[in-house]
């Protein structure tokens, strides 16, 4: 192992590169400053921060924490889905949908992946599981946002060819067939754009992180294969059932549309 | 026999009516004054309080699906779902030969959806709204994009229907449609409906 760690000053003059961005704003006033300001220290604290948090949970050999911060990640992970859509479903579902979904194919996902695949000792080392969780949630949130977005789009816009065909006797998920099938292949897209993509015009962050780490890049390339099948299966899933879920609210037990259930 | 009990429409008061076979109830009023949601209601396309009657049927108790097979609504914006106009049909050569009487070109049937008119895609929705046969037929100003010899023809075919023992709600603009085929009117005024024989 050959692991370089960076001083503060090294980080300090790598910072001089975002006055790049500053200046550019500033000449072409794109009025960027004050975002760029707050959203650079936001990175800089949340970042800080999370080293230490990790640390903290690393030195802990306790499940519990390990599994309290996973959960704290997804309900994040969850808002981050709301927030990234124009128009949501009422209530409860606005959040649950995303949450509740991400929730149960993250943890399968993680737990088959470390506990099954990886089988470190302990099964909860966080070191394993925080990581790998936070590379699947990531993916799947913007799968099902986009996945969401998509449904929830679709079905306003279309909304006289639905209901053309709920008032030609159409069943409830017949009636909607091509929004949803729209839905689910725009939240799919990415990832599978990504495999297509990797290797070759980009190296994947963990896999180039484990490279400067030391590790033998054969090896890391194994673990970005996992982490590509482990995010692949997990988007899709996490798309269907939240995209299924949503259309299921979105229309009734007697097959009706119903956009008055979004916000 | 179509049986309208307390039906109740967001603004209105609730409706009761009975309409017979061969019936034909046009709906008259302001724009806004709840006449398409009245046919929404009956095809069961919004959710409503009150109960509707067709023979032996109940709305309430009949799957949706059934329900809207017998009482078909028609939209006054047609709507489509595959490419091409033909897909829509289940019965393709019964559509294309109900086309001729309503001055359709056989080749608008081969066409994608997006090449027709506004007129030629309201007859066809009439076309793929009537060709299995429906009971109780509700139209939402069924000739609002067509020009008077077009409209004389869709109101042809409506009569033809209406002597074979359908039922027909209409929502029409036009005072003289309103005269030429009602047998009853309805009239939603001040948050009432009333209805009258024509």
């Amino acid at each position: 192992m050959n692991y370089i760690s960076l001083s503060y000053w090294d980080l300090a003059l790598a910072a001089v590169l975002i006055l790049a961005n500053g200046l550019i704003s500033l000449w072409f006033r794109l009025g960027l400053e004050k975002s760029l300001l707050v959203n650079t220290a936001r990175m800089l604290v949340q970042l800080s921060l999370i080293g230490f948090v990790l640390k903290f949970i690393f030195a802990q050999t306790s499940s519990l924490w390990t599994i309290g911060w996973a959960l704290l990640m997804i309900l994040v992970a969850g808002r981050e889905v709301m927030a990234r859509m124009t128009t949501k479903l009422k209530g409860w579902w606005g959040y649950g949908i995303g949450t509740t979904t991400m929730f149960f194919v993250s943890s399968f996902t993680t737990l088959l992946a470390v506990g099954v695949i990886i089988g470190p000792d302990p099964w909860y080392a966080p070191r394993y599981i925080l990581p790998i969780l936070g590379m699947v949630l990531g993916n799947t949130l913007s799968g099902i946002s986009l996945g969401l977005e998509t449904l929830i789009m679709t079905l306003k816009r279309e909304r006289s060819s639905v209901e053309a065909r709920i008032a030609l006797g159409h069943k409830r998920f017949e009636a909607i067939n091509e929004p949803l099938r729209r839905a689910l292949k725009t939240g799919m897209m990415p990832i599978i754009n990504a495999m297509a993509a990797s290797g070759i015009v980009s190296l994947p962050g963990m896999m180039t992180g484990q490279i400067m780490a030391g590790a033998d890049p054969v090896e890391a390339t194994k673990y970005q294969i996992l982490i590509m099948f482990l995010i692949a299966g997990a988007t899709a899933s996490g798309t269907l059932l939240a995209v299924v879920g949503s259309a299921y609210r979105l229309t009734d037990d007697r097959g009706r549309l119903r956009l008055d259930r979004l916000v | 026999m179509l049986k309208v009990r307390d039906l109740k429409i967001h603004g209105l008061e609730p409706i009761s009516f009975d309409l017979q076979c061969g019936d034909v109830l046009v709906v008259r009023g302001p724009s806004g004054s709840g006449k398409s949601l009245l046919l929404r209601a009956i095809a069961d396309l919004d959710e409503t309080s009150g109960s509707i009657f067709f023979d032996q049927m109940s709305k309430n108790d009949e799957t949706a699906g059934n329900w809207r097979v017998r009482v078909r609504y028609l939209a006054a914006e047609s709507g489509w779902w595959l490419e091409r106009v033909e897909q829509h049909f289940t019965n393709v050569s019964a559509a294309r030969s109900l086309g001729k009487d309503l001055a359709l070109e056989d080749k608008l049937f081969d066409s994608p959806v997006a090449h027709l008119s506004s007129g030629e895609r309201q007859r066809m929705a009439f076309i793929r709204a009537i060709e299995n046969e429906p009971t109780v037929l509700l139209l939402d100003e069924p000739t609002s994009a067509l020009d008077e010899e077009t409209g004389k023809r869709m109101e042809d075919k409506i009569g033809f229907l209406q002597k074979s023992g359908v039922i027909l709600i209409i929502v029409t603009h036009s005072n003289e449609q309103a005269s030429r085929l009602a047998t009853h009117v309805l009239t939603i005024k001040d948050g009432a409906a009333r209805i009258e024989s024509a």
